[in-house]
């Protein structure tokens, strides 16, 4: 018996754990993510890890539609537990991942996702150890759900923290916001406009790396995912309880994303990124940090967008490139396009 | 972008705040209502109102079509969704509005009612195509400047016999909501306005020119832009010390006297004006909105669905109505960070996009509400 | 009330055009307006292009926001 995997779809047998559950581990999932781990074929994976602290985070992917331009649900799975773990400081090693595939979900569109985490993973230079597949009805799934978990290590002198920013600080944009928000609008129906824009999402922790070895003493690190740069700065600002002034004119965004903005009455404040992150540290270290960051090429517009003050209310204020001053508030709710 | 960003230029911004630092006359003040909701958010996310002197006071109006639609009409459409087999394509300013126990339509979405969100009558015609065994009902708000596209799609479905296509009205009349403020038995004390840029584009200045002669205020139509709001504001400071009241046209780009007779002949084709609508904020008003003709009556959703809802009353703590006749400022309202915000909204006006609640909320900083003995402008 | 943007016309058929604002491009109904061509600015909302962008009164008032910080000397 072999998987139709041109034609084939998904069905329910394909999650009870029998013949044909091990037939698309084998087939499909093995013939891409095989590594050491994964051809012993057990449940769980062990590995050693040189003693200090570890760091894990989980991250979960709904993301519709599942293709993209620059990416999909899969390498976007991948980065984004990688990120997760990366934010910390932390070298990530090792992903477990979970699928739940909705009845009906074409087998190829599976194998294109898969290839392309496993692509991901070989990017990121992390290993996916073990892994779990469930199938739920059609009807009750989006297509495909992926949960991945990350683990990674800690190098010793590193503690970055989300409560750790302090009056004085410079706050760092590795690069332009709102790529991705606007690469998955484009995609959406009824809201259909063509253009260049792709999803800046990547693996950051190989940036990581090299900023955590000019400047160990980084004080937070984030990337500012769902909810856009204004919600990660104001949990920044939360955590630490400080406040922020910012420059709008600081902030780069690509005009294409400034426009697609402007069609829908969207804030690229609030838009998604997932190939972006934020650097805090102190003044004296800011030099050394833009320039490490501008030398690796998914940080080369990195720029000093602002610093953090002291303020009990714990506001992101932002200096706007009209001149007047404007609160940027938490994301409220999902930003809709409207016409008002 | 052209003609957008020339016209948001921070040096431009400096030249036109400084002439209006020379102009204004510092024995009075010059309150001066920006009609249009737009302009209100403009001029909170750019901070204009940093760029301006302590005596210059923006007074917000009521031009936000969202907040001015009633808890009712929101109502008669979850009425609609209830009774009826339909599909109700909407914008997405529409999405979150609180009705009856806070449920909005995006909420109805989740208990399983069919609910698009479109950015255009076009999505929504498609959706009538590509579904035609059921009724497609759409959800059309606005003031003139949208007007037009719902009666583009009212004829375009007619053209093509799409019978399974409908639109609930609720378009309402600028021109109406005008008299309104300024005939208030207790008007609200402004000098001057700022009339609206997009509505102008469709119906003229020359509908402002009554209202300027006869209540002795001067109109400005402004422009969308920043520099556009401040170079309005200088116009108007200056029609207000020659003692001049009239209508002058700062958005003589896209805005003509006359304004687009295209469209206005196609609202003329499709719509009729009812008696009388009912507005949150401004009551009862006369002649104030328009209602699909006896024509395209089998695309009218209310002809076809039609509904009893209930006689609803409007939150009484919630300050919109107040509000939007610029008689009182958001922080005024006791809901306000107090129960209402942009995540739990009570009223419409900290819902929409372009309410007042919304800007002061979102990029003013007030935070604290009014029923504390000094409120601070945490932005300072 | 009324989120309108200016877009350049770039190609027409019939009653619809596409349109480029910054790059991005979008297919919209000229069904509101007459006498469009490529190269010609509108005003988008909604879909639709609502009037024609007059480019020399747009000059106009940019001329006028940079006269505004000239003050007139009193006589």
């Amino acid at each position: 018996m072999k998987l139709n995997i041109k034609n084939g779809k998904i069905d329910m047998s394909h999650g009870s754990g029998g013949r044909a559950s091990a037939l698309l581990i084998e087939e499909l999932f093995l013939k891409y993510l095989n590594n050491d781990w994964l051809a012993q074929r057990n449940d769980s994976a062990t590995f050693n890890i040189d003693a200090g602290r570890m760091v894990m985070s989980t991250d979960a992917h709904v993301i519709s539609p599942l293709f993209f331009p620059g990416g999909d649900i899969g390498s976007l799975a991948v980065y984004g537990s990688v990120n997760d773990v990366a934010m910390s400081g932390a070298k990530p090693l090792y992903l477990s991942v979970s699928f739940i595939l909705e009845e009906g979900f074409a087998l190829c569109d599976l194998e294109c996702i898969v290839i392309s985490m496993a692509q991901a993973a070989k990017d990121c230079a992390v290993n996916i150890v073990c892994g779990d597949t469930k199938v739920v009805e059609r009807g009750k799934g989006d297509g495909v759900f992926i949960s991945t978990t990350g683990v990674g290590v800690l190098p010793q002198d590193v503690n970055i923290c989300g409560s750790k920013a302090q009056v004085g600080d410079i706050i760092i944009l590795s690069g332009s916001i709102g790529d991705h928000g606007v690469a998955i609008l484009s995609k959406r129906e009824n809201l259909q406009f063509e253009t260049t824009i792709e999803s800046d999402s990547a693996a950051l922790n190989h940036l990581v790396a090299d900023m955590v070895n000019a400047v160990p003493q980084i004080h937070c690190l984030r990337d500012p995912t769902r909810g856009g740069l204004a919600t990660t700065l104001n949990e920044i600002a939360t955590q630490s309880a400080v406040g922020m002034h910012i420059h709008e004119t600081a902030i780069p965004v690509k005009a294409e994303v400034a426009a697609a903005c402007e069609l829908l009455g969207l804030d690229p404040l609030y838009m998604a990124n997932e190939g972006k992150l934020i650097a805090i540290c102190a003044r004296a270290d800011a030099e050394t940090l833009l320039c490490v960051m501008r030398d690796h090429p998914l940080a080369k517009h990195s720029s000093i967008i602002g610093e953090i003050v002291a303020d009990k209310h714990r506001l992101v204020q932002m200096h706007t490139a009209f001149g007047g001053q404007r609160i940027v508030d938490y994301l409220n709710a999902d930003p809709l396009p409207r016409i008002c | 972008m052209k003609y957008l960003d020339e016209f948001r230029d921070q040096n431009q911004a400096h030249n036109i705040a400084a002439a209006i630092a020379n102009e204004t006359r510092p024995d009075r003040d010059y309150r001066i209502m920006e009609f249009c909701g737009g302009h209100t958010h403009a001029i909170f996310r750019y901070g204009v109102q940093d760029l301006m002197p302590n005596n210059v006071q923006f007074v917000h109006g009521p031009g936000c079509p969202v907040c001015v639609l009633p808890i009712a009409r929101l109502e008669a459409v979850m009425q609609m969704l209830r009774q009826y087999h339909i599909i109700l394509c909407t914008y997405g300013d529409m999405m979150r509005v609180p009705g009856v126990n806070r449920r909005s339509l995006l909420q109805a979405r989740a208990e399983g009612a069919d609910i698009r969100m479109v950015y255009s009558t076009t999505d929504a015609l498609q959706i009538a195509r590509d579904h035609s065994t059921q009724a497609v009902v759409f959800f059309a708000i606005g003031f003139e400047t949208t007007t037009p596209a719902t009666a583009v799609a009212i004829k375009q479905a007619q053209a093509e016999g799409l019978k399974n296509f409908s639109v609930m009205s609720n378009h309402v009349l600028t021109p109406a909501a005008l008299g309104a403020i300024l005939n208030a038995e207790q008007p609200v004390a402004i000098d001057g306005l700022l009339g609206p840029s997009h509505v102008s584009s469709i119906i003229g200045s020359q509908p402002y020119e009554h209202f300027a002669q006869h209540y002795q205020k001067p109109i400005v139509v402004a422009g969308f832009e920043p520099l556009d709001v401040m170079q309005s504001t200088l116009m108007c400071i200056r029609l207000l010390n020659q003692g001049r009241n009239i209508v002058e046209n700062e958005y003589t780009r896209v805005v003509t006297h006359a304004g687009n007779r295209k469209a206005q002949a196609l609202i003329q084709d499709v719509f009729e004006i009812r008696d009388t609508f009912e507005w949150r904020g401004l009551g009862q008003l006369k002649n104030s909105a328009l209602q699909i003709r006896q024509t395209f009556a089998e695309f009218d959703a209310e002809r076809r669905f039609p509904v009893e809802p209930d006689v609803l009353k409007e939150n009484k703590a919630c300050e919109c109505p107040a509000i939007l006749r610029g008689q009182k400022r958001p922080t005024d309202c006791k809901l306000f960070g107090n129960g209402c915000t942009p995540a739990s909204p009570i009223g419409s006006c900290m819902v929409s996009s372009e309410g007042a609640c919304a800007a002061y909320w979102s990029y003013a900083g007030f935070r604290v509400p009014a029923n504390n003995k000094q409120y601070e402008n945490l932005s300072g | 009330m009324c989120l309108a943007i200016p877009a350049e016309v770039i190609h027409i058929e019939a009653d619809q055009a596409l349109v480029s604002l910054g790059g991005i491009k979008k297919e919209i109904s000229l069904a509101l307006v007459d006498n469009v061509f490529v190269g010609d600015y509108v005003l988008l909302h909604v879909g639709y292009a609502l009037n024609k962008i007059d480019p020399d009164e747009a000059k106009k008032t940019l001329a006028l926001f940079k006269a505004a910080g000239v003050f007139e000397v009193d006589t």
